[in-house]
């Protein structure tokens, strides 16, 4: 089947849910939360068979939209898996969620206004699975602001908190800030290029006389890019948005809306890092620039952090700052590493093994004692051994253990800014990587070292199969990693 | 057969956590593995034991498990010999078992791996597998401020470890593989990379031996940990990193340790003489045995520095030499911690002005004491005086008296003085704690338990025969 069913499938199985929750049971949205899982599943099912305009003869194969709109390739296939997985996995959270959903909505306690949650992410992953195929800046644009409109409402969702409706009104007006951005960055690009292609543009850089307004053009799209992956300078919002935000928002903020920003980013930059391009020096350039603050402003700032929802926001910063390392030291795939590309979507793919199994757990953990801090995790270890054993090893994971999928991804990174020898980034993603060891250890600690009278955690039966699979996963990847480069292979 | 080695430890915590007795499963798992390393000793040139299965295309890694040469069987000999000997060891704080004989159960198949791997990739990959184990057991079980040195081991094992990285990574570039076994045949490297990728190697592999003055973690680290922590980690885990020099950077990159010979040499006299004396200084027996296992790799130091001296040129003693010194300090330090604890255990001290007098109510533990005291000085007879002879040799043999002496030479001569040292610290500690008359706190001590004996008399066991007929280990490596 084409390739853009699935977007249309995505969008149709949203409505549907809208119906659903208007006409089903008012008490329960479970089953919402159900149905949308299970029809994501099959979408991503479906886009195994999804096929482009390469491998057939069918009238839509020759329409003019692939030509200069949208993509299907082995990057697009990835990354539309991604985005999917994610909102399933989120939906999933969002399901063992409902309990403080329902606290903060119209009629507290009881689940009537809870419904949207479940049919607003698959709106932002159709959002997302279009990002992926973007190759038009326009249709990026667009793309783009069909998942940050769906945030705004997923962020101030429980409409009676303060805490969820400052983070939706920071949301709103940095979004729009970034907006602008992007908007006036494509204007200068298409003002120099003359096309918004971006499979044009590189032919085109040649006949630019001088490349000011074209780099001007290109910081400002990357700053605006930079407020979707959380790279500095707007980086600011996502420390307060992340925790005021429902916890099943958070996770998809930094993991979806992250990934695909990183996709854009990607499709973005390929162009100008051509190796004629004329530019390519400077483009990396700032790109080793925003890797080396966001590094150092993630990973600084997270040290002192004493809320895990807030450590985890920073934590997203300082990963961020090792992707865009990882396109700063851009190389094509080769004999001995796998490539910038392969890396970004690498390190995504472990990143979300990692960060959603965290923060399944930190949900849980919300519930179950209504808070969120770090000191909620105290003694742990004696109260719920399984999930704090499991938890470490996700901590472990994302400080960068090795013979866990989180240290692969960072040793791809590694590899790649060494071998392109940038030694600043290298050295600043050292004092990153080892202040990570300090604050993802804080959390270990808490569980082990202290002490506490508190209940035990039970994770509900969704949670707790979601974070035995993850887990296992992040083990198995560390130690073979090789099918998730089969996967972004296509 | 490897795999089954570094597994069975692994299996063996998966069976701890599943609910299996944790003392008794953590003891036949690692004597399992004292049999199965025997066996290696003997038939490791067999082509059984290695196993290689790719895990990555691009770059291309493997999970490969082999003993390349000797060096590598007396590692694995080590490993199995501490491991075993610290499960025995210690005892476990009620309701901790799990966690304390599975962390020993981890830091043992990380050490193990590392050692018999054969890919540049999990030969990093599982010495990491230590690092979660030893911050739990020093953090929760360890004594005095253990705490602070928990984090300060982590923080300061996590960044050298990525120092390592950096180099590695920059080593599999040039030479074009991450099969160590390929590498060694793989074209010169070009010097100038050589420079670069010997100061990582030396500045990463350094941090995790505690190369001074990167070495400030693992005195209080050792102090505070529980006996099998210290075990393992003092007497087995350190020498990764001489063995990762010895392993990589010695065959690969001559002229890049050339390059670095003198601050080497100033280095490891720090080691030798500035810890020597801080060892000296200490108040505690296990400040001192912190200290002075970081003294005791000043020596090791010693012979990669006499290799670096003549780049390609032949030192037939010093591999030997640092080879059989790594044994014979892990072997003798392990023996000292595992000992330390039963002192602790039985007067509840370790703080040399509080004890004394303990050789009266603890014969056998004094003598034991004693002996791998004198193991540890250097005392004809036992282990260690044949590595640190065979080092001192070493750093001469390309000597040169029409040239004058160089900095090894030079850097030997005032090492040896380290010996003298050990002797003053050593000797004045076992005073203080076993002679004299009896203080409070020895007065109700008892004697080394059946159980305390075993492994304690393993250990000085393998340390008369290798320090009696040092051919045991060195015949391996011909």
């Amino acid at each position: 089947m084409p390739a853009f069913y699935l977007e249309a499938l995505t969008v149709v199985l949203g409505l549907v849910l809208l119906m659903l929750e208007a006409f089903g049971p008012a008490h329960s949205k479970r089953l919402i939360g159900l149905f949308a899982a299970c029809g994501l599943a099959l979408i991503l099912v479906f886009g195994f068979f999804a096929v482009g305009p390469g491998g057939t003869e069918a009238s839509w194969a020759s329409w003019p939209m692939w030509e200069n709109f949208y993509a299907f390739d082995a990057t697009a296939r990835f990354y539309k898996a991604f985005a999917l997985v994610c909102t399933i996995l989120v939906i999933l959270m969002a399901i063992d969620f409902r309990s403080v959903l329902s606290r903060f909505t119209d009629d507290p306690g009881s689940e009537a206004g809870t419904g949207e949650f479940f049919a607003l992410p698959v709106f932002a992953c159709a959002g997302m699975m279009w990002m992926a195929s973007a190759k038009d800046l326009a249709g990026a644009f667009v793309a783009l602001e069909l998942v940050t409109i769906t945030f705004y409402v997923l962020v101030a969702y429980m409409r009676r908190n303060v805490g969820s409706l400052e983070a939706g009104v920071k949301y709103l007006i940095l979004g729009a800030l970034s907006t602008g951005f992007l908007v006036y960055g494509i204007a200068w690009v298409y003002g120099t290029t003359g096309t918004m292609n971006l499979d044009a543009i590189a032919g085109r850089l040649d006949e630019i006389e001088s490349p000011i307004a074209l780099l001007f053009g290109i910081a400002l799209v990357m700053v605006a890019l930079g407020f979707k992956i959380g790279a500095v300078p707007m980086q600011m919002w996502i420390p307060d948005v992340y925790q005021g935000a429902p916890t099943p928002t958070t996770a998809f903020l930094s993991v979806g809306s992250k990934a695909a920003g990183f996709v854009l980013l990607l499709r973005f930059v390929e162009p100008f890092l051509g190796e004629s391009s004329p530019i390519r020096g400077q483009v990396l350039a700032l790109l080793l620039v925003i890797a080396a603050a966001t590094l150092l402003f993630g990973n600084l700032a997270a040290i002192a952090q004493t809320n895990f929802k807030r450590l985890l926001a920073y934590s997203s910063i300082a990963n961020a700052g090792f992707i865009v390392l990882a396109l700063a030291a851009w190389k094509d795939g080769g004999a001995t590493d796998p490539g910038s590309k392969a890396t970004v979507g690498f390190y995504l793919a472990t990143y979300l093994l990692m960060t959603l199994a965290a923060f399944f757990v930190l949900a849980q953990v919300r519930v179950q004692q209504g808070s969120e801090e770090i000191d909620a995790f105290d003694g742990l270890g004696k109260r719920s051994p399984l999930l704090a054993g499991m938890m470490t090893v996700i901590m472990a994971a994302l400080a960068g253990v090795p013979l866990t999928a989180g240290f692969i991804g960072k040793f791809f990174v590694f590899s790649l800014a060494v071998r392109s020898e940038l030694w600043w980034g290298v050295g600043i993603a050292f004092v990153g990587a080892a202040a990570g060891f300090y604050y993802y250890f804080k959390l270990i600690r808490a569980m082990w070292w202290n002490e506490s009278d508190a209940d035990p955690i039970e994770l509900p039966k969704i949670s707790r199969v979601s974070v035995i699979a993850l887990t296992s996963a992040v083990v198995v990847i560390g130690v073979w990693p090789q099918p998730i480069l089969w996967l972004m292979k296509g | 057969m490897l795999l089954l080695i570094v597994l069975l430890p692994l299996l063996a915590f998966g069976a701890i956590l599943a609910g299996a007795k944790a003392r008794q499963t953590a003891v036949i798992a690692c004597g399992a593995n004292l049999a199965l390393g025997l066996l290696a000793a003997f038939t490791w040139k067999a082509g059984f034991w290695n196993l290689s299965l790719p895990v990555l295309s691009a770059p291309a890694i493997h999970l490969s498990l082999g003993l390349m040469d000797g060096m590598s069987v007396i590692m694995l000999l080590l490993s199995v010999i501490v491991a075993f000997a610290a499960v025995l060891t210690g005892q476990a704080p009620d309701g901790r078992e799990k966690l304390y004989y599975g962390s020993s159960l981890l830091i043992a198949a990380g050490a193990i791996g590392a050692f018999v791997a054969t890919d540049l990739f999990f030969f990093y990959a599982f010495h990491e597998l230590a690092l979660i184990p030893t911050f739990l057991m020093i953090g929760m079980l360890g004594r005095g401020e253990n705490k602070a040195a928990a984090w300060k081991i982590t923080i300061y094992l996590g960044f050298g470890s990525l120092v390592l990285l950096a180099g590695l990574v920059w080593l599999a570039s040039a030479t074009g593989t991450f099969d160590m076994v390929a590498m060694q045949e793989s074209t010169a490297i070009d010097p100038a990379a050589q420079k670069g990728i010997a100061a990582f190697l030396i500045v990463g592999f350094g941090i995790l031996v505690s190369l001074f003055p990167f070495h400030s973690w693992a005195a209080p680290a050792y102090a505070s940990a529980p006996a099998p922590t210290a075990m393992l980690h003092a007497g087995v885990l350190k020498k990764f990193g001489l063995y990762g020099l010895l392993r990589l950077a010695v065959p690969l990159l001559p002229e890049g340790l050339h390059a670095w010979l003198v601050p080497l040499c100033v280095l490891l006299l720090g080691n030798i003489l500035w810890v020597g004396f801080v060892t000296i200084s200490q108040k505690r027996l296990d400040g001192m045995l912190g200290n002075s296992s970081v003294m005791h790799m000043g020596y090791i130091f010693l012979a990669i520095a006499a290799l670096a001296a003549v780049p390609g040129g032949e030192n037939a003693w010093a591999v030997p030499a640092a080879v059989l010194l790594m044994f014979a300090h892990g072997i003798s330090i392990a023996m000292l911690f595992g000992l330390a604890d039963k002192i602790e255990r039985t007067t509840g001290t370790l703080d040399l002005d509080e004890l004394g007098g303990l050789g009266k109510a603890a014969p056998s533990l004094a003598f034991l004491f004693g002996l791998v005291g004198m193991a540890s000085i250097g005392l004809p007879g036992l282990a260690n005086f044949a590595g640190e002879v065979m080092v001192f040799i070493a750093s001469f043999k390309n000597y040169d008296p029409a040239a004058g002496m160089g900095p090894v030479q030079i850097t030997c001569i005032l090492a040896i003085w380290g010996v003298v040292i050990s002797a003053i610290y050593m000797l004045r500690a076992y005073r203080k704690v076993f002679q004299g008359p009896f203080v409070k706190a020895t007065e109700g001590a008892s004697d080394l338990s059946l159980v305390d004996r075993v492994p304690a008399v393993l250990l000085a066991v393998v340390l008369l025969a290798v320090g009696l007929c040092p051919n045991l280990l060195l015949s391996l490596l011909r």
